[in-house]
């Protein structure tokens, strides 16, 4: 992972030293509903055999990252009317604009001579008649698909003005088997499903997996010798190590935004308090001290404050308190019960699920527990994770089981901060617990 | 439930042996008819077996809807429970704290912790040494009925006591 990056950035080069064009093909993504913007991918064709078939691929992957994220509707290619000539030479744009396409992706793909593949791509402003953004990369012919999904960060970043969100991965946890015992295994896979592999092989039952901010590591609850304890898993090692070692049950783990501290719940007693560790020196602090059940925390990205899960108030509600644990105050005060807080990536928003006469809910509310707004519901939806860039969340829904024992099946889906574009994440198996990385480094 | 009212008709059944035993300090009044007949030899699980404190005892007790209070049965149960761990001072239990699919992950977590931590501390208070009495919970991961229903739901909602 890290030595694919240092090839990615030491070979990303500025494509063409285009003056800065005032960007004409935007999309203002806080608006709420927008009509997904016309876009034309065209086929990246390559050198060699085998640079023909990744390029193939490659515009197939941009493609399918622009549509599936509900702001672009890619055009159909067979309605294409030029067959475009070499990157080097402008598109003929009234060829475009005709198929009312407002941008459009042109690139191709170079096996070089010591093996590696140089991806080169434009995004043309069809109607400005310019080009918006051009870059080229080189890497390794494997890492075919990273690259795809940084050259649609790069378009939607240039239309959008928001940072992206393809090139990252999603590890959750793969359901199998009977409703009394189910089979429970970490999975990870890239954001739109490709690439998934197990890491957990199933003997031990698994829940709640989060990333650390590197995307190298992942925190997880583990009953391994049915000993429900918070693990590290190093995903390029695959080593997994025990996170301390404490009296109680720990679980509910989840890393600071610099990726130096864990936090999780301890049970001691039947009471469970939230506690902090330092993964550089394994000092632990309690961060609570209350006879509630105290859980869920996570931490806003500026590192000072956490939001927590909490019944010391008669019910499960949703709190706030600094990083010292001081100063805890409720910020869910909507009716029903609350859980799951998620700090959004940005500092703007707190995600959570909401229980309210007997319905499931997930929604956002501002860390002051004001403008609360509700996105998905369900007989069962749980556990919100936020894109690295604060605009979609994922999270999991499980349907009713009947009496036989059918039903019951737990899948992903993504929702936009919107409460528009729902999509199913779809999975080998059923899934739960999903968590969403960072942008890969 | 079966088995339990079985065990309370053997248990008459042994009353009425013992009353027939005890003819000699009776009065002169009463004239032995017949001896009893012969008592049967025992059948089920030995007494001191986790097949006779599943099923005799009891293994399990029930909580109310995000709750940990121990109500008049469960108590019963587990004074039940006390008892047989008196008698068998070489077993130990975990005591696995369940909750049902209506709540969140990790709260449900920390309430199944919380519920099996009930079980142990009325079973202490009964006078079981602390260390014989272990907790786990499995929050929402381990239902016994997995329909989405009320009654599978109460179902789910319990502290079950394994021996060791």
């Amino acid at each position: 992972m890290r030595s694919l990056w240092i090839t990615l950035s030491s070979a990303v080069i500025a494509f063409l030293v285009s003056a800065s064009v005032q960007a004409q093909v935007q999309i203002d993504i806080t608006r709420g509903r927008v009509e997904p913007m016309p876009i034309a991918v065209a086929n990246f064709p390559g050198n060699d055999e085998a640079s023909v078939r990744v390029g193939r691929d490659l515009s197939s992957v941009i493609s399918n990252d622009l549509e599936r994220s509900g702001l672009f509707r890619p055009v159909d290619r067979d309605a294409f009317i030029q067959a475009l000539p070499s990157l080097d030479v402008q598109p003929r744009f009234s060829d475009w604009r005709a198929l009312s396409a407002q941008g459009l992706i042109q690139g191709e793909i170079e096996t070089q001579e010591n093996g590696q593949m140089r991806v080169a791509f434009r995004l043309w402003d069809v109607y400005g008649g310019q080009q918006m953004i051009g870059q080229a990369y080189v890497t390794q012919p494997e890492n075919w698909r990273r690259v795809a999904h940084i050259i649609a960060d790069a378009i939607y970043t240039q239309i959008t003005g928001e940072t992206g969100y393809f090139d990252t991965r999603v590890v959750y946890v793969a359901e199998s088997g009977p409703g009394t015992g189910r089979i429970k295994r970490l999975a990870i896979m890239d954001q739109d499903g490709a690439g998934h592999r197990f890491l957990t092989d199933g003997s031990a039952l698994v829940l709640t997996p989060r990333f650390s901010p590197t995307a190298q590591e992942i925190t997880y609850l583990s009953y391994f010798r049915n000993t429900p304890r918070v693990y590290l898993f190093n995903i390029d090692t695959g080593r997994q190590e025990l996170l301390g070692d404490f009296p109680g049950m720990t679980y509910a783990p989840r890393f600071s935004p610099d990726g130096n501290k864990v936090t999780f719940s301890m049970a001691a007693d039947g009471n469970s308090e939230i506690y902090e560790m330092d993964l550089r020196t394994r000092r632990t602090l309690r961060l609570t001290n209350h006879p509630a059940i105290d859980t869920s925390a996570s931490y806003a990205p500026d590192g000072r404050q956490l939001t927590f899960n909490s019944d010391r108030g008669g019910s499960q509600q949703i709190y706030v308190m600094n990083s010292d644990g001081s100063e805890a105050r409720r910020i869910s005060f909507s009716g029903g019960r609350y859980a799951t807080p998620v700090w959004s990536p940005r500092g703007d928003l707190i995600a959570f699920t909401r229980i309210s006469s007997g319905t499931f809910y997930i929604g956002v509310m501002q860390p002051d527990g004001k403008n609360e707004r509700l996105l998905a519901q369900g007989f069962l939806v749980e556990s919100p994770t936020w894109s690295p860039n604060g605009r979609v969340l994922m999270y999991f829904a499980q349907e009713a089981r009947r009496a036989d024992g059918s039903g019951g099946r737990t899948k992903l889906y993504s929702i936009d901060l919107t409460g528009y574009n729902q999509r199913e994440i779809v999975t080998p198996q059923d899934g739960s617990d999903p968590a969403w990385s960072p942008l890969i480094p | 439930m079966m088995v339990r009212f079985t065990s309370a008709v053997a248990a008459v059944a042994l009353l009425a042996a013992c009353a027939s035993d005890s003819k000699d300090d009776m009065g002169s009044d009463i004239t032995a008819v017949s001896q009893p007949s012969p008592v049967a030899a025992p059948t089920g699980p030995a007494m001191n077996s986790a097949e006779y404190f599943n099923q005799v005892v009891g293994n399990d007790i029930y909580y109310g809807l995000d709750d940990y209070n121990l109500n008049a049965a469960a108590q019963a149960t587990l004074r039940g429970q006390a008892s047989w761990l008196g008698q068998n001072p070489s077993s130990s239990v975990v005591v696995e704290g369940h909750c049902d699919e209506r709540g969140t992950r990790e709260y449900n977590l920390g309430l199944g912790e919380r519920r099996a931590n009930a079980v142990k501390d009325y079973l202490v208070s009964l006078g079981v040494a602390s260390s014989r009495v272990r907790t786990i919970s499995y929050g929402k991961e381990r239902p016994v009925c997995v329909a989405s229903s009320d009654d599978c739901w109460s179902r789910n909602r319990r502290g079950v006591s394994v021996v060791q």
